[in-house]
């Protein structure tokens, strides 16, 4: 490409001779008339009569649209032709500097086409790394999982995290260098900012805003360069990440510590509002730890016992064996309820809140004292400092402490309360006090709360610095712009949770040009050396000791740094004074992260939007959640619009009515009502900002009242309850542990109702390999891992929210969650169910071309090529797991975009017209055997993890071969609690559930208890 | 009693008005066909069915460039309006057969003056109907690997699929209604080439009378085809609808995995097809002057097959409920219920029981069955009740089966609608040029009965049925 480039600069411009174009002169005039930054205006060039001519000669399709009745669908696929085109001068870029990255497998002589290579990083998110396999098809990043040798992952990984190779391929993203709207180089952004820089010599009126940093090496960056300028200051702001625990410790113990707990040596956990296995830096690694210590098989088995006392449902919460809906106040009130009763020294107290029954506080001080230095309580990331330092002090009382929760220093390079600093820098900015405002990643202008003025604030700053990966609404206020790398695209470092440092490594160089801090930083300081693969084994070289160059390669192949983690502190509690509780309100506005979205960083990724929120299975938008009792009351039900007042200000949300959401509180996701995020996500949704506080994300509301007009919730799952028939029907199976033990060998709540095997249709013969499955729904939290993992593996489509409006979404797994037992306080069930590969499949002889088959290993096939669409299948199939491409909802090769590099080789992409659904990552098992087959060994246990599988927190789900009975997968056939779904139609499904067991108080539990 | 006076026409309960000689039938059923002038009505009917048509036509190009999702299908009702106005259509299409073969073969000679647009309107409806499944696949271009050809994959259809058994029974059904069809026809080409004034209805009808020279041996010959054919297309009245109702038996979905569905549906194509035959006898015997052709007697004996059928198809109803409920099994006990009172297809249900049952029950009375208008009005609210059963079947079921999580609503499209409004204008542009181009009545059949009337006073089911009814003979 580089030659035709060249070539083509050599020749006289055609487009000025009227000759027939070609891409390379295109490229050619792009990059003389405005170098490489230019992608942004592409639609400038556009409008020239040339250009257009070239679209239609090359590109028929997309000049001329067929149709428009998929308007966002189609907008991406115009999109992927113009940036297709973009994309060309990303090709001529000169060739980047030989840098060596170390994959995680045995490296092969060179690669093997279709074999990928995993390479060992960390996403970063909210400033925390967590460990990552890259996968790369031949120098294409399409996948991450979890690096099982990560703390922070252990192999499992977070939704979003699954989903950040959508993100980086994003077309959206920022793409060149902008001076207020025109194109400039790199070179001129760092001279001007240096220029800037210089202007003070001090550095007073220079501020830095970043989100929060753990790198060390970009912690060691700002430091100098705050020691270079010794009046400039550096702020940290990050919606993600909560203040309280930090704080909590400052006051609890004086010092910048960081809770790290073990969730693995705790019999008994209080959750006072914490979704430990679903928010925060360690929850991959809390998830597993509980799960290990909740997984029952047998009534031998052991398990721990979860109080939950939260105000809106919680995947965590869902598993809990006591939970209680309760307002902030209300959990801040039994905080310090339980705090004065095991005798906290300068503990607040109000007494026991009306709503927490008086049995159930005490059979959880029971609980508590008799499993002392063996239980754990845990202050959610919500709740306030003094809830934070009253849940640290329970734990000192109860003998936990260096037991079941360890403190370390905190992993950031700078702990700050975020909530401060940004006050302070927005007071700064609006007192004229600042010239030079720098902001790397962050993206205060949409995050910050309205009641700052951020945006007008910026425009009192005479420069403003942004480098970011979108030009987004911070962007578009700043002097001038960046386009910041993906963590894919450069390299860096992090630490996860623990302080466990992860050196990152690019698996290609930056796909849209964008640019690393770290090369910002060092061009600031004024280093030679300012290529972030220098940078970083320059700061890794001075702080190692020894064979230096056998440390990188270790470092990079395990993709964790040897014992980095923060080394243990022995705190002294101090006694706690001054401590004040959240007084009590009528109605609070609870301002929760989106579990997809988070911040609104995410907004543009369509599986995150997509993505059926847990309990509400809500995509697409946001809304008020209330508990059935608070709609009741306020005279709201479901879609109708509801105009929240607070202190701070007002926002209209739609309502959705949420069982098991505490009364009095109004929750509402953050990240929606984005401004400039992109195609895919501008103004979807409502933005937070005008009712949020810098105070804390819960909010005293004081009116709310039904405003005109209804909103439309695209909702994957409307019939959630289990009462009536749902409870007949004998879908969910739940039992006690005692139940367990009073029946070990056939529990009756596993098999409520006896069935009678019979068939017209003679068994299968089999000679080989027997796939299974089998999901806990005893640990299953209903985090959608699994779901988004599904999505990245089988390259499967988004359809946008029309298409879930009428009931097309195409994810191949989804989480069906359940609630049993009133509105206000029910138990929640999470049941992941994809296609469950019946051994007699009523898909299968319906359909009149045997598009799906039964193959010799087990599995229910789909064959795209021979599916004409009768989808009778579909009509048969009782659990409902199969997808009909109703529209043509893949990117057709023929006119994909960017985001189509993302799609896994080894998986066909559907076209409109076909049956899909699960095929147990068929590509994963071939792989496997090819392997085997070459080796001349049989395929082992656990070598074939399916992407679901290898994505799940709590490990519910086991995979393997039935035909081998020591494999694990039928090691948890054998338990009591296996049964099958819908069994009594005799489908003998492949994948199986382990019952829900829980583990109530003997005390409050209504069957007598052990 | 005189039949026609001037342009007034009194009503007649015989099977054959008095006065029709084989003259008197080739003027009334030939000359319009033959006629230079086209009727007012003929084009007003012609002009609306092929605007309609236009409709359809648009609508088949919206879902082959877009995809089947123009329609309001979804996860789980994958099967939706298509395949309702698909079971609606192949419904329709049973009349005819019925009436040609199964009504020859009991020697009803009522049949005779309503069998050949019935016939017509059967074949229409079968092209109507049969087009819906290739239309309503994902990849309808490659529908013809439904049918077994030898080809490269080396693949045959999947026998154990009643789709792959649909293919057979439609397609056997539409061949043996053509071939029934023209047979019947042929006399009746002869004569309209005999006495063809044009050069083009020369060629036209002079090709398609194949040679009829009305020899003895060709009539023997004839009679023996026509009843062979008669008989081989018996059988199909029964099993074509029998292999539809597969479709829904053979599923194990609750609301379709019933046994009863053969019969039953059978039972309700009848209802459908006589109801269709009512709706388009009426007016056609009034445009046609037919109304000594087509006479009250015959709408009266339809009224009752009409009555007859529909209470076999009400029993269905009934036993379904039963059926759920004796089963004990969750799954069909909530879907009877879903049906009945569920919030949000209770309507669909009672709708149906209006239009099925509580409308068809005034037929009990001969005043009713005898009074054209009363008979036509009626005859819509079965075609509409019948749609709505399918509704109820295909839909209602779907929406809410095993598992709460999958359950999901239903709401037709604009394009669901324009289909099956342009599958009326297939319907109507066939059936208006059929009445243009070819006898609407049977005449040759028919100058054998006005024959027999003159000749051997026939009509003997009408004397028993006088005598029964203690009246008088009619002049």
């Amino acid at each position: 490409m580089n030659d035709a480039h060249e070539r083509a600069t050599d020749r006289s411009d055609p487009l000025v001779q009227g000759e027939r174009l070609d891409l390379a002169s295109i490229r050619a005039r792009l990059e003389r008339e405005r170098g490489e930054g230019f992608w942004r205006s592409l639609d400038e060039i556009a409008e020239t009569h040339e250009f257009q001519e070239f679209m239609r000669k090359e590109f028929p399709r997309q000049a001329a649209p067929l149709e428009s009745s998929l308007d966002r669908r189609a907008f991406l696929k115009l999109l992927g032709a113009s940036m297709a085109l973009a994309g060309l001068a990303a090709c001529a870029r000169p060739p980047a500097p030989r840098e060596q990255i170390v994959p995680y497998v045995r490296q092969p002589e060179e690669i093997t086409p279709g074999k990928p290579l995993f390479f060992a990083t960390a996403v970063v998110e909210g400033g925390y790394a967590e460990g990552v396999l890259a996968e790369s098809h031949q120098g294409r990043p399409t996948r991450v999982e979890g690096n099982p040798d990560h703390p922070a992952s252990l192999g499992a990984i977070a939704p979003t995290v699954s989903a950040t190779v959508l993100s980086l391929y994003d077309p959206d993203r920022s793409q060149s260098v902008l001076e207020r709207g025109s194109a400039r180089t790199w070179e001129q952004y760092v001279a001007a900012l240096r220029e800037a820089l210089e202007a003070s010599s001090d550095g007073s009126g220079v501020r830095l805003l970043t989100e929060t940093i753990t790198s060390p090496t970009v912690g060691q960056q700002l430091r100098r360069l705050l020691e270079a300028y010794p009046n400039a200051r550096w702020h940290q702001w990050d919606p993600l990440r909560s203040d309280a625990p930090l704080a909590g410790a400052r006051s609890a113990y004086g010092e910048d510590l960081v809770p790290v707990y073990d969730l693995g040596a705790a019999d008994v956990v209080l959750s006072l509002d914490a979704d430990f296995t679903n928010r925060g830096p360690g929850r991959l690694r809390y998830a597993r730890d509980f799960a290990r210590r909740r997984r029952v098989r047998s009534a031998e088995d052991d398990m721990n016992r979860l109080w939950q006392v939260e105000s809106t449902p919680s995947p965590t919460g869902s598993l809990a064996d006591h939970r209680l809906p309760l307002a902030p106040a209300d959990i801040a009130a039994l905080a310090g309820y339980l705090a004065t009763e095991f005798g906290v020294a300068g503990a607040p107290s109000t007494g026991l809140p009306e709503r927490v029954p008086e049995a159930w506080a005490e059979a959880l001080i029971d609980d508590l004292r008799e499993h002392a230095g063996r239980s754990l309580v845990i202050a959610g990331l919500d709740q306030t400092p003094a809830v934070h330092a009253l849940a640290y002090a329970l734990n000192e009382a109860l003998g936990n402490a260096g037991e079941t929760v360890r403190f370390v220093a905190s992993p950031e390079a700078a702990p700050t309360v975020q909530a401060d600093d940004l006050a302070d820098l927005s007071a700064a900015m609006q007192a004229g006090d600042v010239h030079t405002l720098m902001i790397i990643g962050a993206n205060p202008a949409y995050t910050a709360p309205a009641a700052l003025r951020f945006d007008e604030a910026m425009a009192l700053v005479e420069r403003s610095f942004h480098l970011g990966q979108g030009f987004d609404e911070t962007a578009a206020l700043a002097t001038w712009h960046a386009p910041q790398a993906h963590v894919l695209e450069t390299w860096g470092d992090a630490r996860a949770f623990d302080g466990t440092v992860t050196l990152t490594q690019p698996l290609f160089s930056p796909f849209y040009g964008g640019r690393s801090e770290l090369e910002l930083f060092a061009a600031l300081l004024g280093e030679a050396r300012t290529n972030p693969y220098d940078v970083i084994r320059d700061a890794w070289r001075a702080r190692v000791e020894g064979d230096f160059d056998a440390f990188w390669q270790r470092t990079l192949y395990r993709g964790v740094v040897d014992d980095s983690a923060s080394s243990e502190r022995s705190p002294t509690l101090q006694p706690l004074s001054g401590l004040e509780l959240p007084p009590d309100a009528e109605l609070v506005l609870h301002v929760v992260p989106d579990p997809s979205l988070a911040d609104g960083r995410h907004a543009n990724n369509g599986w995150l939007q997509e993505l059926p929120r847990p309990f509400t299975k809500l995509t697409w938008d946001n809304a008020a959640i209330l508990a059935p009792a608070t709609a009741q009351a306020l005279g709201v039900s479901k879609e109708d619009r509801l105009a929240i007042t607070t202190t701070e200000g007002e926002v209209t949300l739609p309502v959705w009515v949420q069982p098991g959401q505490a009364p009095g509180v109004i929750s509402a996701w953050l990240g929606y009502g984005r401004r400039a995020a992109g195609r895919v996500g501008t103004g979807v949704g409502v933005d937070l900002a005008p009712v949020r506080s810098l105070a804390g994300p819960v909010t005293r509301v004081s009116g709310a009242t039904r405003a005109r007009g209804r909103h439309r919730l695209a909702t994957t799952q409307p019939h959630h309850n289990l009462d009536g028939t749902g409870e007949r029907r004998h879908i969910v199976r739940a039992g006690t542990l005692a139940e367990l033990r009073a029946e070990p060998d056939y529990p009756t709540f596993v098999h409520p109702v006896a069935h009678h095997e019979s068939d017209i249709f003679p068994d299968w013969p089999y000679d080989s390999y027997q796939w299974g499955m089998v999901i806990d729904m005893t640990v299953c939290t209903g985090c959608n891992a699994c779901v988004t993992a599904c999505q990245s593996e089988n390259n499967i489509p988004i359809v946008g929210k029309d298409q879930v409006l009428v009931g097309r979404e195409m994810h191949w797994i989804r989480v069906d969650t359940y609630h049993h037992g009133g509105l206000d306080d029910p138990a929640f069930y999470h049941m992941p169910m994809a296609c469950q590969h019946c051994e007699k499949a009523p898909c299968e002889p319906v359909c009149p071309v045997a598009a799906t088959v039964h193959d010799s290993e087990g599995l229910n096939v789909m064959v795209y090529n021979r599916c004409v669409g009768t989808r009778y299948c579909a009509n048969n199939c009782p659990y409902k797991v199969r997808r009909f491409n109703y529209l043509q909802y893949a990117e057709l090769s023929t006119n994909a975009s960017e985001l189509s590099l993302a799609n896994n080789p080894e998986v066909t992409v559907r076209s409109r017209g076909v049956m899909e659904k699960c095929t147990y990552c068929t590509q994963r098992i071939n792989a496997a055997r090819i392997q085997a087959g070459n080796e001349g060994r049989r395929i082992r246990d656990g070598e074939v993890v399916t992407a679901c599988q290898s994505a799940c927190p709590t490990e519910a789900i086991v995979f393997g071969d039935l035909a081998d009975e020591r494999s694990s997968v039928s090691q948890a056939k054998r338990s009591v609690l296996d049964f099958a779904l819908l069994e009594e139609l005799n489908t003998v499904p492949r994948t199986t559930y382990l019952a829900r067991v829980s583990n109530p108080h003997p005390a409050l539990d209504p069957n007598g208890g052990a | 009693m005189a039949v026609t006076t001037g342009s007034r026409v009194v009503e007649t309960t015989r099977v054959l008005g008095p006065g029709q000689t084989p003259t008197v039938l080739d003027d009334t059923v030939n000359t319009p066909v033959l006629s230079g002038r086209t009727p007012a009505w003929w084009w007003a009917g012609f002009s609306i069915s092929a605007l309609l048509l236009g409709l359809y036509l648009l609508s088949v190009v919206h879902l082959i460039t877009s995809g089947v999702g123009i329609f309001g299908n979804n996860q789980p009702v994958a099967w939706a309006m298509p395949i309702i106005n698909f079971v609606w259509w192949i419904g329709i299409g049973h009349a005819g057969t019925l009436i040609s073969a199964a009504l020859l073969i009991f020697r009803q000679p009522w049949r005779t003056s309503i069998n050949r647009f019935a016939e017509a309107m059967t074949i229409f409806a079968v092209v109507c109907a049969g087009l819906y499944p290739i239309l309503h696949l994902g990849r309808p271009w490659v529908f013809y690997w439904l049918m077994p050809y030898p080809n490269t994959f080396g693949m045959f259809p999947q026998f154990r699929s009643p789709l792959t058994w649909d293919v057979f029974a439609i397609t056997a059904y539409a061949t043996v209604s053509v071939v029934f069809w023209y047979i019947g026809l042929i006399p009746d080409l002869a004569t309209l080439r005999d006495s063809a004034k044009s050069r083009f209805q020369k060629l036209l009808y002079g090709s398609l009378a194949l040679g009829w020279n009305g020899s003895a041996r060709a009539w023997t010959r004839y009679m023996r085809a026509y009843l062979l054919l008669a008989a081989l297309s018996f059988p199909l009245v029964l099993s074509v609808h029998s292999t539809i109702a597969m479709d829904f038996a053979v599923s194990q979905l609750p609301g379709w995995n019933n046994t009863i569905m053969p019969p039953y549906f059978v039972a309700g194509a009848v209802f459908a097809g006589f109801a269709m035959v009512l709706i388009l006898a009426i007016p056609l015997r009034r445009a046609f002057h037919l109304r000594n052709v087509i006479t009250v007697r015959h709408l009266d004996n339809a009224a009752k097959l009409l009555l007859g059928t529909g209470l076999i198809v009400v029993y269905g109803y009934g036993i379904e409920i039963f059926m759920a409920w004796y089963s004990g099994v969750e799954f069909e006990v909530y879907m009877a219920y879903n049906r009945v009172l569920g919030a949000d297809h209770w309507w669909a249900f009672w709708l149906l029981i209006l239009c099925n049952f509580v409308a068809i029950q005034p037929l009990w009375f001969r005043s009713v069955r005898q009074n054209p208008l009363a008979l036509f009005v009626i005859s819509v609210f079965v075609s509409i009740g019948m749609w709505l059963e399918r509704f109820v079947i295909v839909v209602v079921s779907l929406t809410k089966d095993f598992l709460p999580s999958a359950w999901f609503n239903y709401t037709p499209t604009f394009w669901d609608w324009a289909l099956y409004a342009g599958s009326f204008g297939l319907f109507g542009t066939l059936f208006f040029l059929f009445l243009r181009l070819l006898p609407a009545v049977a005449t040759t059949e028919m100058k054998e009965l006005a024959h027999h009337d003159a000749h051997h006073g026939s009509d003997y089911y009408e004397r028993i049925r006088r005598e029964y009814y203690g009246e008088e003979a009619e002049a």
